[in-house]
C-alpha cells in the first residue's frame, strides 16, 4: 500500500521535474569548467573571466537539462530567472570593488595627522584634510540652513494648502524638474551669481551652499511632501474641532508628528548633496589653509580635496593619491553613517507596505 | 520634547565645531585667509605649473617671516595676468610675459600710475618626452620624428622614423598611444612651440594653450593626468614636466645631431642663448625664447613672476620685493629644484633679476 | 492673481485631502503662515528661473561676441565649438543606459520578484548603497582601477569583434575610454532606476499576478503578462530620469575620460568625444574673460538637454498618477 502511494506520488508530482540537487551541482560544475575555460583562453587565472565563464557554462547546462527533462517553459522560466539574478550578483561587482579599493587605499593615511591638519604649508608627505573636512561642514551647514526652511514651507504648502491647484501643480512638476538639474550647472548658477553680485570671479564658501541648496532643496520638498501627506487626517480635523487655527494646527499637530520622518529626510538630503564635487570646485574653489569665514575667499571641502589631490598631485604623487584615497574613504564613511542614521530614524515612521 | 532634544543636540553640535574650528599646523594668528592686516597679506594668482614651487616659497617665507601670509592661487596664467590687470592680485604667476601691446604706464590697477610691469623669469622647467613601451628605456627622437608622432603622421612603434635615431632599440610593432594635455596649459604651448619652431613643416600649427584638436591622440587631464595615462598605459607616449615624470623613461632630444636629455643645466641654459624682447625697459626680463641653440634643451617652460615697476601701495611694493628676492635668490630657486624639480636660473640670470627686483618699489 | 488661483485649494470640498476643512480663513496668523508657505514655493519657481536667467546673463558675451574674439581669446565661435562636446554628453548618456536599463531591470524584478520576500528590503539597501558612493569616488576608482583594468578587454573586443564599427580604430593604450566612462555611468545611474523601477513592479496588481500563476503560467511567464504591461511607462519613465542623472553627471567622467573635442562613435580609441559637463570642470577653474562666459553658456546648453530630458520624464511620470516618482 505504502509502496504503491510513494511511487505514485513521486511519478505525477516530481516527473518531469529536475531533482533539487540539480542547481547546486551545476553551480560547482560549472565553476569548475569556468576556471578551466579561463585558465585555458588566457593562460593565466583571472577572476573576472573565470566567473564569466562560469556563468556561462551554468547558463547552458541549466538551459539544456532543463529542456530536456522539463520542457521549453521551464527553460525559458529557469533562463529568466538565472539571468535576474545574475544582474542582481553583476551589480556587486562595481560596488565591492569600490568598496575594497576605498578601504585598502585609504588607509594608508586614514591618521591622526590626517584629521587635525590643513595643507597649510605641506609640501609633499604628511598634511591633511581638516581645512576640507570644516569646509565641507561649513557649505553643507549652510546649505541645510537655506533649504530646509524652504523645502519645508513649499512642502507645507503643498501638502495643506495647494492640494492639487495649479500652482502647486506646477510647483510638484518643476521640483521634480530641478531634481534632474545637473550639478555643474548649479555650480555655474551660483558663480554667475554671486559674479553679478560681488564682482567677477568670486568665491567663497557661501556661494557653494548656494549651490548646494540648489539640489537639495528639491529632495527636501519631495520626502516633506510625502510624510506630510501620511499624517492622519483625523489629527489634523480633531485639531480643527478644539478651535485651533489651521497654522497652529500644522505647526504643533502635524509637524510633530511627522517630525521623525522629516530630520531622516532632510538627513538623507544632506547625505545626497554631501558628496558632491562640481558645484563646490566651481564655487567654492581650492584653498591650503583653514577658513573659517563662509562669506569670503575660497573654503575647501572634502570632495574638491579628493578631486585636487588626484589632479593635481605635487612630485611625488603617490603621497597626494594616498591623501585622496583617505578623503575619498572619509568621504564614503560620512554618507554611509548619514544614510544609517537617515534610515534607523525613517524606520521607525516607515509605512507598511504590501512586500 | 524631541524637538527640544533635537535643537539641543544641534546646538551642542554647532559650538564643538565653533570652538574646535582650528589646524594643529597653522597657528591662529595666520588662519589662513582670516589674517588681519592687509599690508601683511600678498595675494598672488597665476600659473599652475609654478604650483608646487610656490607652495615650497611660500612655506619657506613664511615660516622666516611669521606675521606675513601669502596666498598664491594656482588659477592658470590667463587668470593670473587679467587679476594682476585688475589689480586683484599683487603679483601674477604666468607661462608668458606680457606682450608689447599689454605692457605700458597705467594699464594695471595695482601700479602707480606712470608704472609699467616687471617680467621676471623666476621657474624653469624641462618638459620631457615621456614614454611607456615594454622593454625599452631609452629613445631618442629628432624633433621632426616627435612632432610627427604628436600629429599623429607616425602611428606605428618601428616606423623608420624612429627606428632611424634609435639602432639599437628593438621596438614593437604596436600602435602609438600619444597623449597630449585636454586642459589649456602653458606646458602645451611652449611644446607646441617648440615643435612649431624647431619642425615648422611638419607642426604646422601655432603655438597655443591648447592642443591641436585636428591632431587627434589622447587628451588627459593635468600633468598627472598626463603622467598617469602614460604610465598606465601601454605603449604611450606623452609631454609634461620633467619633474613630474617619476620613473617613465625619458626621451633625449637630437639638437644639432647631438641627443639631449630634460636636465636643468640643458634647461636653464636656454635663457643664457636668448635675448630680451626688443624695446622694452632694461629691467623688464621678458625673453624670447630662443629654441635652436647648440646644447640647449629646445623644450622648456619658462615661468614669469610678474610685478610692478611701482607699486600704489609702498609697502605692498617692499613685500613683494622681499617676496621676489627671496624666489630668486639661489635659496629660493634651489628650494623649488628639490620641491618641484625645476631647474634653477643660472647664477648669471639670478643676479640680473636680482638687480630688476631691486628696481621696485 | 495668487488669490484666483489658490481659492479652489481651500473652498473645493467635494476633495477629501488633508487640505480641506481648514478653520476661519480669516485669522491674520493663518493668512501669514499660508503666505509663507506659498511664498517658499513660488521662490523655488524663481530659483529654477534665476539658473536659467544667469547663465544666460553670464554665457551671453560668449553668446553674441563677434566670431573672432571668440577666436583669439576664447575657444572659438561657440555653436561649433559646443556642438561635439554636445555630441559628447548625448552619447555617453545613452551608451550608459544601454548598459544600465536591463541590468536595472533585472536588479528590480529580483528584489521585487525574485528574492525571498524577507530579504528584499536589505537587498534594495545594498543597491541603494551605490547611490551613496560619491561621484568623485567613482571617478578615483574609474580612473585608477577599472580603465587599466578594462584595457585587455578592449583589446580582445577589438581583434575579435573589430568588424562591428563600434569597436573599430586602434585600442586606447590607457583604457579611458568613453567605453570606460559609460560604464562608470551605469553604475552611477543602476541605484536610480531600479529604485523606481522597483517600486513600479511593487505596484503591480496582485490580482493580476496570482491569476495568471493559478493558470499555470511559470513566474517569468507571469512576470511578462501580469508585471510588464502595467510597469512599463514606469519603465520609460525610470530610464528618462538615469538619462537626466546621466547627461549631467560631470566629476566621473572628468576624472575618468581622456576626451577631446570629437565627434566619433567608436568606442575603444584615444580619442573619444568629451562631455559639456566634463569640459567644463577641468577648463572652469582656470578659465578667464571669454573663456569663463563661453564654458557657462555650455553649462546653460546642458541646463536646456537636461530640462528637456526631465520634463519628459515627468510629463509621462504625471500621466500615470498611480505610482509616485521614487525620487
Amino acid at each position: 500500500m505504502t509502496a504503491i502511494t510513494h511511487r505514485l506520488g513521486s511519478e505525477t508530482l516530481t516527473a518531469g521535474r529536475l531533482p533539487k540537487a540539480t542547481i547546486p551541482v551545476a553551480i560547482a560544475a560549472s565553476a569548475v569548467l569556468g576556471y578551466a575555460l579561463a585558465v585555458l583562453a588566457s593562460g593565466t587565472a583571472n577572476i573576472g573571466l573565470a566567473i564569466l565563464f562560469a556563468f556561462l557554462v551554468f547558463l547552458v547546462t541549466v538551459e539544456i537539462t532543463t529542456r530536456v527533462v522539463e520542457g521549453a517553459r521551464q527553460a525559458a522560466d529557469r533562463r529568466a530567472g538565472n539571468l535576474i539574478a545574475g544582474a542582481f550578483l553583476l551589480a556587486l561587482v562595481p560596488l565591492g570593488s569600490v568598496t575594497f579599493e576605498a578601504v585598502s587605499n585609504g588607509l594608508a593615511r586614514f591618521d591622526l595627522a590626517f584629521f587635525t591638519q590643513s595643507m597649510r604649508n605641506v609640501v609633499g608627505e604628511g598634511g591633511g584634510a581638516v581645512h576640507a573636512i570644516y569646509g565641507t561642514v561649513y557649505v553643507t551647514g549652510m546649505a541645510t540652513v537655506i533649504s530646509v526652511p524652504i523645502g519645508l514651507l513649499t512642502a507645507i504648502y503643498l501638502a495643506e494648502y495647494g492640494v492639487r491647484n495649479r500652482l502647486s501643480k506646477a510647483i510638484t512638476f518643476f521640483v521634480d524638474v530641478m531634481t534632474g538639474v545637473p550639478s555643474i550647472v548649479a555650480g555655474l548658477f551660483a558663480y554667475a551669481l554671486m559674479g553679478l553680485l560681488l564682482g567677477p570671479g568670486a568665491r567663497s564658501g557661501f556661494e557653494g551652499s548656494i549651490a548646494l541648496s540648489v539640489l537639495m532643496i528639491p529632495v527636501v520638498v519631495r520626502s516633506c511632501e510625502e510624510l506630510l501627506r501620511l499624517v492622519p487626517n483625523e489629527l489634523r480635523e480633531a485639531a480643527y474641532a478644539l478651535g485651533v487655527p489651521k497654522w497652529l494646527t500644522i505647526v504643533r499637530v502635524v509637524i510633530p508628528t511627522a517630525i521623525s520622518g522629516i530630520i531622516s529626510g532632510v538627513i538623507l538630503a544632506i547625505a545626497r548633496v554631501i558628496g558632491e564635487t562640481a558645484p563646490l570646485l566651481i564655487a567654492a574653489g581650492f584653498t591650503a589653509s583653514l577658513n573659517n569665514n563662509l562669506f569670503a575667499n575660497p573654503m575647501m571641502t572634502l570632495p574638491v580635496f579628493v578631486y585636487d589631490s588626484y589632479a593635481h598631485p605635487g612630485t611625488d604623487v603617490q603621497v597626494y593619491w594616498d591623501r585622496a584615497w583617505a578623503g575619498a574613504l572619509t568621504l564614503i564613511l560620512i554618507v554611509m553613517i548619514l544614510n544609517l542614521v537617515g534610515r534607523l530614524i525613517a524606520r521607525r515612521f516607515a509605512p507598511k507596505t504590501g512586500r | 520634547m524631541r524637538i527640544k532634544t533635537i535643537a539641543t543636540a544641534a546646538l551642542v553640535t554647532a559650538t564643538a565645531l565653533a570652538f574646535a574650528g582650528c589646524a594643529s599646523n597653522e597657528t591662529p594668528a595666520a588662519g589662513g585667509t582670516t589674517a588681519a592686516g592687509a599690508s601683511k597679506t600678498l595675494t598672488g594668482t597665476g600659473s599652475s605649473a609654478q604650483k608646487a614651487a610656490q607652495e615650497k616659497w611660500v612655506a619657506a617665507f613664511q615660516t622666516k617671516n611669521s606675521s606675513v601670509t601669502v596666498n598664491y592661487n594656482p588659477d592658470g596664467s590667463g587668470a593670473g595676468r587679467s587679476a594682476f590687470i585688475a589689480g586683484a592680485a599683487n603679483f601674477a604667476g604666468s607661462d608668458r610675459p606680457f606682450k608689447d601691446e599689454e605692457m605700458g604706464a597705467g594699464k594695471f590697477a595695482g601700479c602707480a600710475a606712470d608704472s609699467s610691469a616687471l617680467n621676471l623669469p623666476v621657474y624653469i622647467s624641462p618638459i620631457a618626452v615621456i614614454f611607456n613601451v615594454d622593454g625599452v628605456t631609452d629613445l631618442t627622437f629628432d624633433t621632426d620624428t616627435i612632432a610627427g608622432i604628436f600629429s599623429g603622421k607616425i602611428t606605428k612603434w618601428n616606423d623608420a622614423a624612429i627606428a632611424k635615431t634609435n639602432p639599437k632599440v628593438t621596438l614593437p610593432d604596436a600602435a602609438i598611444t600619444a597623449v597630449h594635455r585636454g586642459d589649456d596649459s602653458g606646458t602645451t604651448n611652449n611644446f607646441t612651440d617648440t615643435l612649431n619652431k624647431t619642425s615648422p613643416t611638419v607642426w604646422t600649427q601655432a603655438a597655443a594653450d591648447t592642443f591641436p584638436a585636428a591632431f587627434g591622440g589622447e587628451a588627459a587631464n593635468g600633468t598627472s593626468g598626463v603622467v598617469q595615462a602614460v604610465t598606465g598605459g601601454k605603449n604611450t607616449i606623452g609631454y609634461a614636466d620633467a619633474s613630474a615624470a617619476g620613473k617613465l623613461g625619458k626621451a633625449s632630444i637630437l639638437v644639432n645631431g647631438k641627443p639631449l636629455q630634460p636636465t636643468a643645466d640643458a634647461a636653464s641654459a636656454i635663457l643664457d642663448n636668448s635675448k630680451t624682447i626688443a624695446g622694452r625697459a632694461a629691467n623688464d626680463l621678458a625673453y624670447s625664447l630662443e629654441r635652436t641653440s647648440e646644447g640647449v634643451y629646445p623644450a622648456v617652460l619658462v615661468s614669469y613672476a610678474i610685478v610692478c615697476q611701482t607699486y600704489k601701495d609702498a609697502a605692498l611694493g617692499t613685500l613683494v620685493k622681499d617676496y621676489v628676492t627671496y624666489i630668486a635668490s639661489a635659496d629660493g630657486q634651489q628650494a623649488a629644484a628639490t620641491a618641484a624639480g625645476s631647474a634653477p636660473l643660472s647664477s648669471a640670470l639670478q643676479a640680473k633679476v636680482k638687480t630688476a627686483i631691486d628696481s621696485v618699489k | 492673481m495668487t488669490q484666483k488661483l489658490t481659492r479652489p485649494g481651500t473652498s473645493r470640498g467635494a476633495e477629501p485631502g488633508p487640505g480641506t476643512g481648514a478653520p476661519d480663513p480669516k485669522r491674520r496668523g493663518d493668512r501669514v503662515f499660508r503666505g509663507f508657505a506659498m511664498g517658499a514655493g513660488i521662490l523655488i519657481l524663481v530659483i529654477l528661473a534665476l539658473v536659467a536667467a544667469f547663465l544666460l546673463i553670464q554665457g551671453s558675451p560668449a553668446l553674441f561676441a563677434d566670431p573672432a574674439k571668440l577666436i583669439s581669446q576664447g575657444y572659438g565661435e561657440f555653436l561649433p565649438w559646443v556642438l561635439p562636446y554636445a555630441f559628447g554628453t548625448v552619447w555617453a548618456a545613452i551608451l550608459a543606459l544601454v548598459l544600465a536599463v536591463p541590468v536595472a531591470v533585472g536588479i528590480a524584478l529580483f528584489i521585487s520578484h525574485y528574492s525571498p520576500r524577507r530579504l528584499a528590503q536589505p537587498l534594495g539597501y545594498v543597491i541603494d548603497l551605490l547611490a551613496a558612493v560619491p561621484s568623485v569616488v567613482f571617478g578615483l576608482w574609474g580612473s585608477l582601477v577599472l580603465a587599466p583594468a578594462a584595457r585587455p578587454l578592449y583589446e580582445w573586443l577589438s581583434a575579435n569583434l573589430g568588424f562591428i564599427p563600434l569597436f573599430s580604430g586602434t585600442v586606447s593604450g590607457t583604457g579611458r575610454t568613453i567605453f570606460t566612462a559609460a560604464i562608470v555611468l551605469a553604475t552611477m545611474v543602476l541605484p536610480i532606476i531600479t529604485s523606481m523601477c522597483r517600486e513600479v513592479f511593487l505596484q503591480a496588481p496582485r490580482l493580476h499576478e496570482e491569476a495568471a500563476l493559478a493558470l499555470g503560467a511559470t513566474r517569468w511567464e507571469m512576470v511578462k503578462m501580469a508585471v510588464f504591461p502595467f510597469a512599463r511607462p514606469g519603465i520609460i519613465a525610470a530610464v528618462m530620469l538615469g538619462l537626466g542623472r546621466a547627461l549631467g553627471e560631470t566629476m566621473a567622467v572628468t576624472m575618468v575620460l581622456s576626451g577631446t573635442r570629437n565627434i566619433t562613435f567608436e568606442l575603444l580609441t584615444s580619442e573619444n568625444p568629451n562631455t559639456i559637463a566634463a569640459t567644463v570642470a577641468q577648463n572652469f577653474p582656470e578659465a578667464f574673460g571669454l573663456k569663463t562666459s563661453q564654458l557657462i553658456a555650455a553649462g546653460l546648453v546642458l541646463f536646456l538637454i537636461t530640462l528637456v530630458v526631465n520634463m519628459i520624464a515627468r510629463w509621462i511620470v504625471s500621466r500615470r498618477a498611480e505610482f509616485s516618482g521614487a525620487n
